[in-house]
């Protein structure tokens, strides 16, 4: 387990830094309103609430009890300010481990997944400045119908590498689950809008069958 | 005041959450390493998880960027730019616009002119979001001791729960993968396209273990995204 000193601190700092974020976030539609002085009616904003909050509040307070497990402290303070959870931050928090060989909630595991949640907020921050301040240039280039189908495949071009990786080494556990969602998919193909509520669905499922087959010895 | 989606202000107001985000992810990166070499990790890991988290980082940046080029027809580059480089994403973003913007009777179809609107998009974009990132300071260290009193107990299972709800995951995806599959033969594309990736990935697996190719475990995941990504930009024109 991470040493407990080390490990109360990075709590600290990260508690320290996640409520300043939550301060800057709120800060910005403050600034908006006080700038040009135009406080939205409290009625709109909430109508506008209405429409996203039930699903996003479910879905993120989900995400925190899903993800955080497998990012680790320092990974889960970062990425819940970072976000692009699902197509970037825990494949990428998940393969790093993978490639050292290091499992979540180890010592070693805390560093190689915060290493990877950094570099990789990092660098999506980079790329989108730099990529906003040159937009000019690259607006044709980043809309051009050519590459268009490589951008709408891009969760099915991660999915498939990382896939087969883990349902390699636990076919076991994936065939129910797997098979579940694609029956579910097919049946109801205007879920796919919400897959964000679906994964806690698919871990439920997942983690029964696991203990069903560690029960029976079969895994 | 006239109001312009792309004024100075909002630039600086961005460019303000954007060194937020690059001070908190450098403290916790320079710490990690620190700590890695403190316990002993090998450098050279820990400098090739930097590059591979890197290089993994770039195909999903720049589809990040596209969402950025999507919403800014209609707020601007400034909201879209701070919006993307924080908690949100796409698929919530758009949906908090849109659901705003008809609440007070709005086309999301041409740039936003009121600051009213726009002030009113901020506050549901970031309202809607908040709840997850407050939470992690609230629920972490309950979860995680919940995490150790399982392994502490039994340590094949805490192993065991933790694959389990990333396979949880990584089956929603792939399963919404198959969603479009009675539209004919390009609701296929995507099936292609991830059968394409797993492939790749066999392939990868084998030089790595069969031929000992090790510095590709690295680069494997990106390396198959992209040229599964190549993959779909051939197959689409010719099924579709």
């Amino acid at each position: 387990m991470v040493s407990k000193s080390y490990d109360d601190k990075t709590h600290y700092y990260g508690k320290v830094w996640i409520w300043t974020a939550v301060l800057v976030f709120i800060l910005v539609p403050v600034s908006a309103c006080v700038y040009y002085n135009a406080w939205p009616p409290f009625i709109s904003v909430l109508k506008g609430l209405l429409g996203v909050a039930p699903i996003f509040w479910t879905v993120g307070s989900i995400e925190v009890i899903t993800f955080t497990p497998m990012l680790g402290t320092a990974g889960s303070y970062l990425a819940f300010v970072t976000g692009n959870l699902t197509n970037l931050k825990v494949p990428c928090a998940i393969n790093a481990m993978e490639i050292n060989e290091v499992k979540s909630g180890t010592e070693e595991g805390e560093v190689v997944s915060t290493i990877a949640v950094a570099t990789s907020s990092i660098v999506t921050t980079l790329i989108i400045a730099v990529g906003t301040l040159l937009l000019g240039t690259l607006t044709p280039v980043l809309n051009s119908p050519v590459l268009k189908p490589a951008f709408d495949n891009i969760l099915p071009a991660l999915f498939g590498a990382l896939g087969v990786v883990y349902i390699s080494k636990n076919w076991k556990l994936a065939a129910t689950p797997m098979l579940f969602m694609i029956i579910l998919f097919i049946s109801a193909p205007s879920l796919a809008g919400s897959v964000g509520i679906l994964v806690p669905v698919g871990a439920v499922i997942s983690i029964l069958m696991a203990r069903l087959l560690y029960k029976n010895k079969m895994i | 005041m006239n109001f312009d989606p792309n004024s100075s202000f909002l630039y600086l107001v961005a460019v303000a959450v954007i060194l937020f985000i690059l001070a908190q992810s450098l403290f916790f990166l320079i710490r990690a390493y620190k700590r890695g070499k403190e316990i002993g990790m090998d450098v050279k890991k820990l400098r090739k998880t930097i590059t591979s988290s890197a290089i993994f980082t770039v195909a999903p940046a720049v589809s990040i960027l596209l969402g950025v080029l999507t919403l800014s027809k209609f707020l601007g580059l400034p909201l879209p730019w701070i919006r993307l480089s924080v908690i949100g994403a796409i698929t919530y973003e758009l949906p908090a616009a849109t659901s705003t913007a008809s609440a007070l009777g709005v086309s999301i179809s041409e740039t936003i002119t009121s600051p009213t609107v726009y002030s009113a998009i901020v506050w549901v974009m970031t309202l809607g979001i908040l709840p997850s990132t407050i939470l992690v300071p609230v629920l972490l260290k309950r979860i995680q001791g919940g995490l150790i009193s399982i392994k502490s107990k039994d340590s094949k299972w805490g192993d065991l729960l933790i694959s389990a709800m990333f396979m949880g995951m990584i089956s929603a995806f792939m399963g919404m993968v198959f969603s479009n599959i009675r539209k004919g033969l390009p609701g296929w594309i995507p099936i292609f396209v991830m059968l394409f990736s797993a492939v790749l990935m066999a392939v990868c697996g084998l030089l790595i273990n069969v031929f000992k190719i090790k510095w590709l475990k690295d680069y494997a995941l990106p390396i198959c995204m992209i040229g599964a990504m190549i993959f779909a930009i051939i197959i689409t024109p010719a099924i579709s």
